[in-house]
């Protein structure tokens, strides 16, 4: 199976697990101090270089926030010259003019704002900062100006799907060109406030219809982008397009990773700081877990699908069975959906029930749930 | 496609050879389009300063045995403003 590997071409860099935010659906992991020991300039130079000497192409700055880091600069020039296509994806904060030209300068293609809502109130309730979202607003008019094409991403749950109108009216009052409404994944901190994010089949459906609607009065107008989260499917997403078959994730401290929900798995990852590039995606035990179709278990083994889905996303398999092997729980084939269902039964009853309350993605927080854990 | 139009890249994507998928490919925000052979031959020869007609002709002239070539470059032409990949004024 090894021998047939094709090369990395989407390499995610996340910086930094620092943030002046606290999303409680933020896609880092559970330990944040997991990402103390950050890679210096040099280290993340010479990880580039070789990752784009596999034939990685894409290339996401993420964090936590990028931004944080005074040498991205420096980065986004070494990637540019070595002919990357480079993704800033931030939250908008700690950026100014000065510095979305000064990127520019540096050959960055493209910059994505995350937003949390489209009214203030909301987004300080979820981001934890009260100025966050004028400060979005006034940066995504200053990429736009820059001549940077904009995409404007809102992560959705059930406090803020049912603006999805609105969050088109202010993306089209922005000149977006591409709008992405990304329904949370349920990994990590989404998952400790999963009662209190997933929303109801109804809100679902009204905010497919307000897309659908919006895409065929405007013919080749921006792109939307909206994907139903996998709960509400019968099937799980081919994550990751296969493990291991094009992506691969850096951590803050030099981990790889086929996947940044990756880290929580029971499985020693390469680390950069010791390992190339090419020897962590060719040869690593980690990276060649879950290549092919050996590692599978019944009902996969033998499913007509697999080469569809690979069954499903193994973090999300480990995270709710406790077996990162098995089937994908929201796949109804999977012995495991009434896990699936009985989140959606209390995601429908939730008008019913008072709202439980989040759990904000903070240090203090992150410590605590480490220390209850007995370590992750 | 009139043949004086002069076709060029969306401002927005970027076009180039990748050799490890040996092939071109168009690259934009979070996304890239692997082209097969005869996509990359067309759109590397839009350089915003050649017309539909010139494009043709050259090509004809790289790819003398490629039958309906005209046809399969207009057809192409066309699928490529529908995309956006490409736009003339
Ligand atoms: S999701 Fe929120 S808290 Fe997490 S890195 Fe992004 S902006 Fe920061
Ligand atoms: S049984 Fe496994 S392979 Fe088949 S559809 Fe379900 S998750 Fe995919």
């Amino acid at each position: 199976m090894t021998d047939r590997v094709g090369p990395p071409l989407w390499l995610l860099a996340e910086l930094t697990y620092r943030c002046p935010l606290q999303c409680p659906y933020c896609s880092n992991p559970l330990d944040l101090q997991a990402g103390a020991r950050e890679l210096n300039t040099e280290e993340w130079l010479r990880i580039l270089t070789e990752a784009r000497e596999l034939g990685a192409a894409q290339l996401g700055f993420s964090g936590g926030e990028p931004l944080v880091r005074q040498d991205l600069e420096d980065l986004v020039s070494h990637a540019r010259g070595l002919g990357f296509y480079t993704n800033l994806i931030t939250s908008g904060v700690g950026l100014s003019r000065e510095r979305v030209s000064a990127l520019k300068d540096a050959g960055l293609d493209h910059i994505q704002i995350s937003f949390q809502s489209t009214d203030e109130e909301l987004s300080e309730l979820i981001s934890g900062s009260g100025k966050a979202h004028a400060q979005k607003v006034a940066m995504a008019r200053a990429v736009k100006e820059a001549g940077y094409p904009m995409v404007l991403n809102f992560v959705l749950h059930r406090h803020n799907i049912d603006q999805v109108p609105e969050i088109i009216a202010l993306a089209e009052s922005l000149s977006a060109d591409y709008l992405e409404l990304a329904n949370t994944q349920y990994h990590g901190w989404a998952l400790q406030n999963r009662d209190s994010l997933m929303p109801s089949r109804q809100q679902i459906e009204a905010a497919e219809t307000a897309v659908n609607e919006w895409r065929q009065a405007n013919p080749g107008g921006m792109k939307l982008f909206f994907v139903v989260p996998d709960y509400f499917e019968e099937r799980p997403n081919p994550c990751m397009n296969g493990w291991g078959s094009m992506f691969l994730t850096v951590t803050p401290e030099g981990r790889a990773l086929p996947c940044h929900s990756a880290a929580a798995l029971p499985i020693d990852f390469p680390d950069l700081r010791t390992e190339s590039v090419s020897q962590a995606w060719y040869e690593s035990p980690g990276f060649n877990h879950y290549r092919g179709e050996d590692w599978m278990q019944e009902p996969c083994r033998q499913c007509p699908e697999r080469d569809r889905d690979f069954g499903g996303c193994r973090c999300q398999a480990f995270a709710l069975t406790g077996d990162a092997a098995a089937a994908d729980p929201v796949c109804t084939l999977s012995p495991h959906r009434a896990l699936i269902d009985e989140a959606l039964i209390r995601a429908g009853s939730h008008r019913q029930r008072p709202p439980s309350p989040l759990l904000f993605r903070t240090l203090a927080n992150s410590k605590d749930l480490i220390a209850s854990s007995g370590g992750l | 496609m009139k043949p004086g139009e002069i076709p060029r890249l969306h401002p927005h994507l970027r076009f180039q050879w990748e050799p490890a998928q040996e092939a071109y490919v168009l690259l934009y925000p979070e996304g890239m389009v692997k082209l097969n052979g005869s996509a990359g031959e067309i759109l590397a020869v839009c350089n915003g300063e050649r017309s539909v007609a010139e494009i043709i002709g050259l090509l004809t002239e790289k790819f003398p045995e490629a039958p309906d070539i005209e046809t399969d470059i207009i057809d192409f032409l066309v699928t490529a403003h529908t995309n956006q990949w490409l736009v003339s004024d």
